[in-house]
């Protein structure tokens, strides 16, 4: 046999429970490392609770969750990981050089990484602002910047590319495919289905479920259409049939 | 825990605070402006001199307690503390951080009631200055402390202003200010024994009696930096990396 790389991450009948609701009901996926994964889906089906047990910040029900082989949420993944929640998580009261020198400080990273994540998400002119006065997709990127502070092995992001214009986000969607590269794991996560081309792999989700986990050529191949979103909605009609 | 870390926490709320003048104004002028309101409502040095102490104590305890209860519950509501709490950074590391740059803040504001006190405003405390600092330091990580412990409870900012008269009110009618403790109801006597604001109270007015410095001084000493601790603990316990 083989001895194939171990998956990035590895999860096994995940099951989690927010407010007495089931909310994710038995996932079982694997994510390879080196990729980018797209999580897709409409909102409410999932993705965030999904993405926070993946980073270990959200109380499970149930399953195991394996990231870069070590349990979700182990104090040796806090460095190896970087995360992006979908509220951009920067003090508004900082500039955004101070905050990336802040979390740079506590992971432990060079101080010079403030700058180069700075130019990594084309912020490198408003480094002096304030947080509270940079427009929503600034601020959005700002908190995408934090993610990728130190080198991690994992970038979790939670809707990264929400109120950019095509422009930014193509060239956000390069970034991640060049860290991709480099080797880094990352899994994003969107609900729009253009963006899903852009991804190696693909996980779609609804209510609390997976209902594909494929390449983006398998899934056009499997529902015999080329357009990504047709493909989505027949995955529905395939299931309300089934 | 880390210290670099630590101290990492300590600067940026230091930041924070450097970019928002007027909070630090009301911090440090506020306490200093009524000790002024009071020495001219009093007209009478003596009574001043028995209720600047008291203010001195009650300060830095309302003001920390205020200004760290926003403080985290903005960390909890705006998503910092859930991408902190995915970092090596620890729950210590977070409180401790607090409780130094609001200790610096705390300084500043006792330093500068404490100055015009003595000077402008004729304050007479017969014992030496150090212990008067002490008190009134601790009491401001006390504040800190407990601060950090309520806002684990409020879920908006309107909620954890409201803690403030909760925590502080009681303690100021049950220390021991209007009424000596000793001739209250039996049942508020105890309660008061357990609020740690009547130690500080005693013990500050110990340290402007001045002379000697007994046991019980230092007795409230312990008691007052033992609950900080205590709900330091508490606070931290409050913090939690897996959240529902």
């Amino acid at each position: 046999m083989m001895n194939l790389p171990s998956p990035a991450i590895s999860v096994r009948d995940l099951r989690v429970s927010r407010g007495g609701r089931e909310v994710l009901h038995g996932l079982t996926f694997e994510v390879p490392r080196g990729q980018v994964t797209g999580l897709l889906g409409p909102s409410g089906c999932g993705k965030t609770t999904l993405m926070r047990s993946i980073v270990g910040v959200q109380v499970v029900t149930g399953g195991e969750v394996t990231v870069l082989g070590e349990p979700a949420g182990s104090p040796a993944l806090r460095r190896k990981i970087g995360y992006s929640t979908q509220n951009p998580a920067v003090y508004r009261d900082l500039s955004v050089r101070e905050n990336l020198r802040y979390f740079a400080a506590v992971l432990g990273a060079p101080r010079g990484d403030a700058d180069r994540v700075l130019e990594e998400v084309g912020l490198a002119g408003a480094g002096d602002q304030l947080g509270g006065a940079l427009s929503g997709g600034q601020l959005n990127r700002a908190s995408l910047a934090v993610a990728l502070l130190g080198s991690p092995e994992l970038v979790v992001l939670d809707e990264p590319t929400v109120g950019l214009d095509p422009v930014l986000r193509q060239e956000l969607w390069r970034l991640f495919q060049s860290l991709a590269g480099r080797g880094v794991t990352l899994v994003v996560s969107s609900h729009v289905m253009d963006e899903a081309a852009r991804c190696q792999r693909l996980i779609v989700m609804r209510d609390g479920e997976i209902f594909a986990d494929d390449t983006p050529d398998g899934l056009r191949e499997h529902t015999r259409t080329t357009d990504l979103e047709e493909a989505f909605l027949r995955l529905i009609e395939e299931r309300a049939a089934a | 825990m880390n210290l670099a870390i630590t101290f990492a926490t300590a600067r940026r709320i230091m930041t924070q605070l450097r970019h928002d003048h007027r909070t630090v104004a009301l911090m440090v002028l506020v306490p200093t402006l009524v000790i002024v309101l009071l020495y001219y409502v009093m007209d009478d040095q003596r009574s001043f001199d028995q209720w600047a102490p008291i203010l001195l104590c009650v300060f830095p305890f309302l003001v920390m307690f205020l200004v760290t209860s926003i403080g985290t519950l903005r960390e909890r509501t705006s998503g910092t503390l859930e991408r902190l709490m995915a970092t090596p950074l620890g729950k210590l590391d977070l409180l401790l951080g607090y409780g130094v740059a609001f200790g610096v803040m705390a300084c500043l504001q006792v330093a500068l009631a404490l100055t015009v006190s003595l000077t402008w405003l004729g304050l007479d405390i017969s014992g030496s200055l150090w212990p008067l600092v002490l008190v009134a330091l601790l009491n401001a990580l006390l504040g800190t402390a407990l601060g950090l412990f309520c806002s684990a409870f409020a879920r908006t900012e309107f909620q954890a202003v409201q803690f403030m008269p909760l925590v502080m009110i009681p303690q100021l009618l049950l220390g021991g200010i209007l009424v000596p403790r000793d001739q209250m109801a039996p049942v508020l006597e105890w309660v008061s024994n357990v609020l740690p604001m009547s130690y500080a109270i005693e013990a500050m007015k110990d340290a402007v009696m001045g002379g000697d410095l007994g046991g019980d001084f230092w007795r409230d000493v312990v008691v007052v930096a033992g609950s900080a601790l205590l709900a330091l603990v508490l606070g931290a316990a409050t913090l939690r990396r897996r959240t529902p």
